[in-house]
């Protein structure tokens, strides 16, 4: 950079008059700025939100990343099959399943227990994608929070009662698809 | 020289090999689809998947005139004049046909099936499948069942080879397993009250191409992409079986058999196979101890290691190198026993070699398919003996040095174990009670290790690299798959550093030096090729490159188990 550039324009600071020497004009300045934020605020700007009491709104929850659920077939059993593909797909390695063969006389396997450590996951979905019996989804339940290490391992109990949790307001895809289905399959009859 | 034309391309194969179709496509790069052929089996030709067309080329005129309709590879011999396409359109659409044919019957539970990731069903469809499922049926009708200890069945995905009803006729010759029901209906199952229960029972979970039969042991224990496969070689007795370990996060799975036809062939036994649980036994000798008043205490390896040498050391200077024993267990690859043998020998030359205990368990198992389990329970007596012979001035067996020990010619010794089994009994250990010095080097605790005064734990067969000379004469190679356990260190690297060599022990050098050194390993010079070499007759059963295929399955990478079958591996020899 050359000072006798010409394209550089040089400017000084102005000098302060008296009032501004005086620093009251400036300190009225400033503390109206603070007045009309907190004005605006108060009558609702749109951008500040009173987290928690105030929960934010998804566009669409269904397709928002957040805590991984582990969905309920229609018996209320564990709809995981324990075929290691999420585990496989995820980039994170959060992911930690034991497979044994199921109790239960339509089903060969499950998971004898299933771990997600929430802390080390980085929420990509890719579980969710890989997953071929839709066993495993993640909801729009984002702010979680715990007071240790351990807390944030989810176990299958606690990944089933996620599900329990949010099965109302986010049903699982199967189901929707089956919604969206219904109306369609009535005309037909 | 027959020359055969594959795809338009033509080979030679030689006089005296008989290939069928599928292995002389396979020298042209043309891989032809099976399922129930096995190069270890009879032929039935009856999954219809290498169906080809085939012809003949009249040598003069070189005319080819071909047949008519389709025919098996596997049960077509290759012979001077065979013309082979495997590209055309009526070749592409039978295959398809069986595809489709085969998984209209097929769960199609892939994720949830053992097989997955390794399955020939699932290599095919792929490859030559029919790309969507026009019948929408899903067969489930009946669960997991056991045909044997070893063996689920999982009767929805069989396909139907009846690989596994050949091999127990023709190579266990027990003969268990049948089909029963015809058409449609047909399953494979054993006679009620007879199940599966010979002791080569784990190979039919190797040989079935899809997942119809999975090892009861291995079951969900592990989806099969994230094992990582190492060449090993079983140590359970003296037949050497090629192995393949598959080990994820230091953890050892299965055990699988890789193809050896100067040993094994494709085949290895159940105890082999399953029974290795003393690698993770919780008991297992986890660092070195010193014996004082009270008991044993824990020590440094370095010191510990100075101890055991001034204990023997001190016996052999005292009475004369004669008086101090050097126990060689025939656990010890050649590597380790050629480093041992010249630690003893370095004392003192005229130090005792002794070829450590050669467990015996009843009488040889020989098998219909010629495949044998050897009563001599160790992999490398053979080894151990020519080393020291070859490098010791007094050489004992075990039985010799009993004797010597109780006619008080020997004052002294360091005994190498490495058994998976309890190899000594407190009457023989008490034995040993009347020696001044007594160094034990061992991985599981045993009477003879309560009476050492220096206890140094080695490592199994699964955490070393080596070489062993089975009862043919035969030396292959083994490699680590897992890391020593505890406090262990690789006896080789015991050897080498009271040797004291610099750097990391590395068998293949001392392999090389033992080349030199012992006349009977001369020919392991430039080191030893997959399929082993056999030392005593210079010469192979077969040549490796003529016989093909292995039933082990994964690698690293996962190939298509048939493409890794028809690798042929060309002969160094």
């Amino acid at each position: 950079m050359q000072p006798e550039d010409k394209s550089i324009k040089w400017v000084r600071e102005p000098q302060l008059g008296l009032t501004g020497r005086m620093y009251l004009t400036p300190l009225i300045d400033g503390l109206a700025t603070t007045a009309k934020h907190f004005l605006s605020t108060v009558k609702g700007d749109g951008f500040t939100r009173q987290f928690p009491e105030e929960r934010p709104e998804f566009g669409n929850p269904l397709i928002y990343r957040g805590v991984h659920r582990l969905n309920k077939d229609d018996q209320g059993r564990v709809k995981c099959v324990a075929c290691f593909l999420c585990a496989t797909a995820c980039p994170a390695h959060c992911i930690d399943i034991v497979g044994t063969e199921a109790p239960w006389n339509d089903r060969e396997k499950y998971p004898q227990s299933f771990v997600i450590d929430e802390l080390r996951c980085i929420y990509c979905g890719m579980c969710e994608e890989a997953c071929p019996v839709d066993a495993i989804e993640l909801t729009s339940l984002f702010d979680l929070t715990g007071a240790s290490r351990e807390e944030m391992i989810f176990d299958k109990e606690k990944l089933l009662s996620v599900y329990d949790m949010t099965v109302v307001a986010e049903p699982s895809r199967k189901e929707r698809e089956a919604r969206e289905r219904a109306p369609a399959m009535g005309k037909g009859h | 020289m027959a020359t055969i034309t594959v795809d338009g391309k033509d080979i030679e194969i030689g006089d005296n090999e008989r290939l069928n179709v599928i292995q002389a496509a396979d020298r042209a790069g043309v891989s032809i689809p099976f399922y129930c052929w096995h190069p270890g089996l009879s032929v039935v030709a009856s999954c219809r998947m290498c169906l080809v067309e085939t012809g003949t080329k009249n040598k003069e005129t070189g005319e080819i005139s071909m047949m008519p309709k389709l025919v098996p590879a596997c049960q077509t011999p290759a012979k001077d004049g065979t013309v082979v396409v495997t590209d055309s359109p009526k070749v592409k659409a039978n295959q398809n046909f069986v595809q489709e044919g085969i998984l209209l019957d097929h769960p199609v539970d892939c994720p949830i099936c053992d097989q997955a990731g390794e399955c020939w069903l699932q290599d095919y469809y792929f490859d030559y499948g029919h790309k969507e499922r026009r019948a929408d049926i899903h067969p489930f009708t009946s669960k997991r069942r056991d045909l044997g200890t070893h063996v689920s069945l999982f009767a929805d995905r069989c396909v139907m080879c009846s690989r596994c009803v050949r091999f127990t006729r023709e190579v266990s010759g027990e003969g268990e397993l049948m089909v029963i029901d015809r058409g449609s209906h047909a399953e494979i199952d054993v006679f009620p009250g007879f199940p599966l229960e010979n002791k080569l029972s784990g190979n039919v979970n190797d040989i079935c191409p899809v997942g119809a039969l999975c090892s009861t042991d291995f079951l969900y224990q592990q989806r099969v992409w994230f094992l990582e496969a190492q060449d090993s070689i079983c140590t359970r007795c003296s037949t050497g079986c090629a192995t393949q370990m598959h080990v994820n996060q230091d953890h050892l799975y299965r055990i699988q058999p890789r193809y050896n036809p100067n040993a094994n062939d494709w085949w290895m036994c159940d105890i082999g196979r399953y029974e290795n649980q003393f690698v993770n036994a919780p008991e297992r000798l986890d660092g070195p101890r010193l014996k004082n008043s009270t008991g044993f205490e824990a020590m440094e390896w370095s010191e510990a290691m100075r101890e055991a040498h001034g204990r023997v050391a001190d016996v052999a200077l005292q009475h004369g190198g004669r008086h101090l024993a050097f126990v060689l267990s025939p656990f010890l690859t050649c590597e380790e026993a050629y480093l041992a043998a010249r630690y003893a020998t370095g004392i003192l030359p005229d130090v005792t070699l002794v070829v450590g205990k050669v467990p015996v368990v009843g009488q040889d198992e020989k098998f219909k398919g010629g495949f044998t389990i050897r009563a001599e329970k160790c992999p490398n007596r053979r080894g151990v003996e020519e080393i020291a012979r070859g490098l010791g001035k007094n050489v004992l067996d075990w039985n010799g040095l009993l004797a010597a020990i109780g006619a008080g010619e020997i004052r002294g010794a360091w005994v190498t174990g490495g058994y998976p089994e309890a190899w000594i009994d407190d009457a023989e250990a008490a034995t040993f009670e009347r020696l001044e010095s007594l160094v034990v080097q061992d991985i599981l605790p045993s009477p003879l290790a309560r009476r050492a005064q220096v206890v140094l734990p080695g490592v199994t067969a699964f955490e070393k690299d080596g070489c062993y000379v089975n009862q043919g004469g035969v030396i292959q190679t083994t490699s680590w798959g897992l890391r020593p356990r505890g406090g262990a260190h690789v006896d080789g690297q015991i050897f080498a550093d009271l040797l004291k060599r610099t750097g990391l022990y590395q068998s293949a050098e001392v392999l090389r030096e033992l080349a030199g050194a012992v006349p009977f390993f001369a020919r392991c010079a430039e080191g030893v090729p997959p399929a082993g070499l056999n030392l005593v007759t210079g010469q192979e059963k077969r040549p490796f490159s003529t016989e093909l295929g292995t039933v082990s399955h994964p690698t690293p990478t996962f190939r298509s188990e048939a493409s890794r079958m028809l690798e042929v591996e060309s002969p160094t020899l």
